[in-house]
């Protein structure tokens, strides 16, 4: 790892601040997948701006039909979340099954979802439930977030303060994943509310997205079998040592069916 | 260089690190606490598990600075004098090791699960609540029993 300088923020003003006098600053939440790209020396910021001791950006709170959830949240807390187990419990489940124990007592919502990962586990739940991303500017859409690989609306001195998560009538999220990492080698998040699908894939292509012709399908018959007319766009597919394009293609309409199925 | 101040087993210590030092760095060269291990350098193999307030940490994966004030207890804290801990002797009982060097992360990790889980465990929690520790050498099934056996001893 290359040499910087650390930083430990005490506020959210605070953390901008030095974001913003920094040469190359990079903020640093739960370390999870930072500092394996620091080891490798992927990643050289000047200066690691740590949000660790901002108070305000941690916990779970529940506000009419939304789970407001902040940056700082761990995985396991998401997991052993009682308020989230109620409202919205696929996504306490999601959040049980990123990586393991020790990387979800470290590994924080806001970080998954800034580094957007193609194989990240939450943005799948992001863009299905249609949540909203706060930030020390603004709110996000979920549709606007993730805009390519590793890419978000973030600008540079941009940090997510918390997602608001809109309850479903009933939700799923299933993943093949990768044995080793536990990361989606393809993972689908279905929410169902009313009669208004909607369906956020990750691990199938470059950047997660919204499963459009699946949802269109869905909406007019909510069943597993309506999956099966539908063309998932083979070409658009990662491909790699885990699993081919097609393989992919075919473990998206394979999840999208078991997601139909847990919410029927 | 910043310094940064813990609660290592039981006692307060203190040190000069640079910020990119890594907790088990710390750990093993300034305080001279080997028991805790490198295995790997993308964060997988689990056999640098100790833990931070309670709470199972990859610390190859954390600075030392982020667990400043920080209590961390490693494998060398679990002992009591010349008497293994009951997770440790479960291992020694159940031929839970072989080389040994995934061992003190496998332990650490065991009592997280037995603090999230409870004193009865079946064999399919502990295999999936180990997922993050890497053994290359017992192919894990006398680990799974030493875990087991391990998280009732200490309910007895
Ligand atoms: C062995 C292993 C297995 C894993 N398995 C999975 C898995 O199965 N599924 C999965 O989804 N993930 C997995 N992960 C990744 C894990 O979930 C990470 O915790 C997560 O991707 C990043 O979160 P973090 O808090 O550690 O962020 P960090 O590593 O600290 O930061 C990641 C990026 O986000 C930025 N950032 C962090 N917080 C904010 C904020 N509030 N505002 C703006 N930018 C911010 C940082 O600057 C950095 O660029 C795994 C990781 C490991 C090491
Ligand atoms: S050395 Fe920490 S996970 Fe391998
Ligand atoms: S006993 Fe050798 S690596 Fe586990």
């Amino acid at each position: 790892m290359y040499e910087f300088s650390y930083y430990k923020s005490g506020s959210v003003e605070d953390a901008v601040e030095a974001m913003n006098k920094a040469e190359d600053g990079k903020f640093v939440a739960g370390g999870q997948t930072m500092l394996p790209t620091m080891k490798h020396r992927l990643a050289s910021p000047s200066d690691v701006i740590d949000l660790g001791g901002i108070a305000e950006l941690s916990g779970i709170s529940v506000d009419g039909d939304s789970v407001t959830i902040g940056a700082m949240t761990t995985h396991a807390e998401v997991a052993a979340s009682g308020d989230v187990q109620a409202m919205i419990p696929a996504l306490a489940q999601l959040a049980s099954g990123i990586g393991d124990p020790a990387v979800r007592n470290q590994g924080t919502l806001g970080g998954s979802i800034a580094n957007n990962d193609p194989a990240a586990d939450y943005p799948a739940a992001v863009i299905a439930l249609g949540a909203t991303v706060k930030t020390n500017k603004r709110e996000i859409a979920a549709d606007d977030f993730f805009t390519g690989m590793f890419e978000t609306a973030l600008e540079d001195d941009e940090l997510i303060t918390a997602v608001s998560f809109p309850k479903a009538d009933s939700a799923a999220y299933m993943k093949f994943e990768n044995p080793a990492s536990r990361y989606a080698i393809v993972g689908v998040f279905l929410a169902k509310t009313g009669s208004a699908v909607r369906v956020g894939v990750t691990g199938a292509t470059p950047c997660a997205h919204r499963g459009m012709r699946l949802e269109e399908a869905l909406n007019s018959n909510f069943s597993a079998d309506a999956c099966d007319g539908v063309e998932i766009p083979v070409e658009k597919m990662n491909t790699d040592i885990h699993a081919s394009a097609e393989y992919r293609a075919h473990l998206v309409k394979v999840m999208t069916k078991r997601a139909v199925a847990a919410c029927s | 260089m910043p310094i940064v101040n813990m609660n290592v087993n039981g006692n307060p210590v203190t040190g000069e690190v640079e910020g990119r030092t890594l907790l088990v760095q710390f750990l093993r060269e300034n305080l001279g606490l080997t028991g805790t291990h490198i295995g790997c350098d993308t964060s997988q193999c689990g056999s640098c598990v100790v833990h931070v307030d309670g709470k199972s940490v990859k610390s190859c994966t954390l600075l030392a600075v982020m667990a400043d004030g920080s209590e961390v207890t490693t494998i060398e804290g679990l002992a009591n004098g010349a008497e293994l801990h009951p997770m440790q002797q479960a291992f020694m009982d159940n031929h839970g090791l072989q080389c040994g060097f995934c061992t003190p992360g496998m332990v650490m990790s065991a009592l997280d699960i037995v603090n999230r889980n409870g004193n009865e465990l079946d064999e399919n929690t502990v295999r999936k609540e180990l997922a993050g520790n890497i053994c290359r050498c017992t192919g894990y099934h006398n680990i799974v029993k030493s875990v087991t056996a391990g998280a009732k001893a200490m309910g007895d």
